[in-house]
């Protein structure tokens, strides 16, 4: 198997983005494209997850490409709900890593506030079991909060604790310019002033407004090569040294144990062996906090801190920018946004920019290695990637 | 002889009892102070809200110009019981509510326009604004309509408010939806915040001065302009940008 390296990152703004989607996708790729040198690659890969039904297109990738003038390129989407960032990704790492590619654009779209926010709710609902759970009313909140409720009786979560992950998310987005929530938070604000209630209300208790990512609409792109080509262009070589992928139970309340969330135990052990790097040895991780208590839980799963401790290690701030390992230091799903199908390359773009060194206010000094968790469905199939600094 | 057109023109307002003022503390840890302007104060208030009328973003250039024109009749005596509520943190204009009595028990909400986004500042004066009308002047009802889609979810849903199709608004002759007393009881637990008294330092650096907004709504930039003149050496698409901004495209 062949090594496979990031040559080249673009986002855009997570925010509401009134373009067509296949711009969305395009410009991303138009960037990475400059950053890498590169005026062609060999293949593309699209990750999006609602497409068809929330902006009526179909057939993304064909698009993509041609807007791009990459033609011809193959071009394919790659849907596989939350995680559609982190596969595409992954596709295009076994396209180089096979040999069947040298140089792969990986882009990714989601323009979910051309709808309103019950039918974005309603879409993300759809990857729920359609018998045993969606007609029954779960959405991706309730869901969550039935979790974060069962996590609290079991290990000492608390209110504050969620809180304590938005506001250090919030903090992190302020330094991003393109993250979509640019609002200080407070936990007096949120949680302890009288007025906390109304300005954080429940959404699904126990989980509140402010434990919760927004819909965001947004676009990133990285461009994966092969060793050769990535050593002729004049980059930091950020190696993608592990890919790890694994699934669980369609339907959480079918799990031995729901507040297991094993597939991202599974992922991740995967990405760590391939790398044949440990979790003690990461400096940076984006984790999919689309609830706070899911970075939490990620964090203990994925091996950072012990199961039902990482509450401890946000309490003593080791995840804080400044912190032994800060997490979602872009901001995260939680203030950073989350375009769905484009979350996962948009964590890959943090991860690499945090490696190259190009973080600005907000880098992690002396970064090298770094971990992204892309969490689909409610943990039913998650990707983990592990990027490594090698010069 | 000669006729004092003025004292024909300038209409005699009713006695309402004032707005006693209140403070809460927003998501992000601020105390924001809501109290009632006079009239001497409008042209403070003014030189804010007249750049709003060139946003062209979620209606701020209607709601701004028709503010504009309101708080304007209040300072020149052109409108009958209008009052205004502004909302400052740390002296620095962030949101402005006026209404006026339709009669002793209908109130006629006008606007409420938010010179800082998010955080709920605008729902907070809002409801504010709400609580003035029904339980400081104690109307029955008050009558209300959205000109933006972000108004409509914020009042209509939000407080589930009942429709008066039969009666025109104020606001551009359009159905009114009106939030009666029992929409207000029910929303109070959730919606309806402040304290008093506001302490007297707070106070006082309110009414010292009404200072500018910080941060105040701009219409969108074109997030992918900069993206696009990567592959435009002509600079076309930024030129574009700015003639679109300038209403030259």
């Amino acid at each position: 198997m062949r090594e496979v390296y990031v040559v080249g990152i673009g986002i855009t703004s997570f925010t509401r983005l009134e373009y067509p989607l296949s711009e969305i996708a395009a410009y991303p790729a138009m960037i990475a494209l400059k950053d890498a040198g590169l005026s062609k690659v060999d293949h593309v890969y699209v990750a999006n997850m609602a497409s068809a039904r929330a902006n009526h297109q179909t057939g993304l990738a064909s698009a993509v490409v041609d807007t791009l003038s990459l033609t011809p390129a193959g071009a394919e989407v790659i849907e596989n709900g939350p995680a559609s960032g982190a596969s595409a990704i992954k596709q295009g790492f076994m396209a180089v890593a096979s040999g069947l590619h040298d140089t792969v654009l990986v882009t990714s779209a989601e323009r979910l506030r051309e709808v309103n926010n019950l039918e974005a709710t309603d879409i993300v609902a759809s990857l729920s079991h359609p018998l045993a759970e969606y007609i029954y009313g779960v959405t991706l909140p309730s869901l969550a909060a039935m979790f974060t409720r069962l996590y609290m009786q079991k290990y000492g979560v608390t209110e504050r604790h969620l809180a304590m992950v938005a506001v250090k998310n919030h903090d992190n987005a302020l330094l991003n310019f393109f993250a979509h929530l640019h609002e200080k938070i407070t936990i007096e604000g949120i949680l302890d002033s009288p007025e906390a209630m109304t300005n954080n209300p429940y959404v699904a208790e126990p989980l509140r407004f402010f434990d919760c990512c927004p819909v965001s609409d947004g676009g990133a792109a990285v461009i994966l090569a092969s060793a050769e080509v990535a050593k002729q262009l004049k980059k930091p070589l950020i190696r993608l040294a592990g890919v790890g992928q694994a699934t669980d139970t369609h339907c959480v309340h079918e799990r031995a144990e729901p507040t297991d969330l094993l597939a991202v135990r599974g992922a991740a052990a995967k990405a760590f062996h391939m790398a044949g790097v440990s979790p003690a040895d990461v400096n940076v991780a984006e984790l999919h906090d689309a609830f706070t208590i899911l970075e939490i839980v990620e964090s203990e799963e994925v091996g950072f801190f012990k199961k039902g401790e990482g509450h401890l290690a946000l309490e003593r701030g080791e995840t804080r920018l400044g912190g032994r390992l800060p997490i979602n230091t872009s901001g995260g799903l939680k203030a950073k946004g989350h375009p769905v199908g484009a979350t996962g390359v948009g964590q890959a773009h943090e991860i690499v920019l945090q490696l190259r060194g190009e973080a600005h206010k907000r880098q992690v000094k002396d970064a090298r290695i770094g971990f992204t968790c892309n969490f689909g469905g409610f943990g039913n199939n998650v990707v983990c990637l592990v990027f490594k600094r090698e010069n | 002889m000669a006729v004092d057109l003025e004292k024909i023109l300038r209409p005699v307002d009713n006695p309402v009892p004032p707005f006693p003022p209140k403070y809460m503390m927003l998501a992000g840890g601020e105390e924001m102070v809501i109290r009632q302007v006079a009239r001497d104060e409008i042209p403070d208030i003014l030189q804010h809200v007249e750049p709003l009328i060139h946003v062209e973003r979620d209606y701020y250039d209607v709601v701004a110009a028709r503010l504009y024109s309101e708080l304007l009749a209040y300072y020149r005596y052109r409108v009958q019981d209008e009052y205004v509520l502004v909302a400052q943190i740390d002296g620095e204009l962030v949101a402005v509510v006026n209404g006026r009595l339709l009669s002793k028990d209908v109130g006629m909400s006008y606007h409420t326009v938010a010179l800082r986004r998010g955080l709920r500042v605008g729902a907070h004066a809002f409801a504010t604004k709400m609580e003035y009308h029904i339980d400081i002047i104690g109307q029955k009802e008050v009558l209300i309509v959205a000109e933006s889609p972000i108004g409509f979810r914020r009042w209509m849903i939000e407080y589930e408010l009942e429709k008066r199709f039969h009666i025109a608004h104020e606001l551009g002759g359009v159905p009114s939806w009106a939030l009666t007393k029992e929409l207000f009881n029910r929303a109070r637990e959730t919606l309806v915040v402040g304290r008093r008294p506001v302490p007297q330092q707070l106070l006082k650096k309110a009414q010292a001065a009404i200072l500018p907004p910080t941060d105040p709504p701009k219409a969108p930039a074109d997030l992918l302009a900069a993206t696009r003149s990567l592959y435009d050496s002509t600079g076309t698409a930024l030129m574009s940008q700015r003639w679109k901004q300038e209403g030259k495209a």
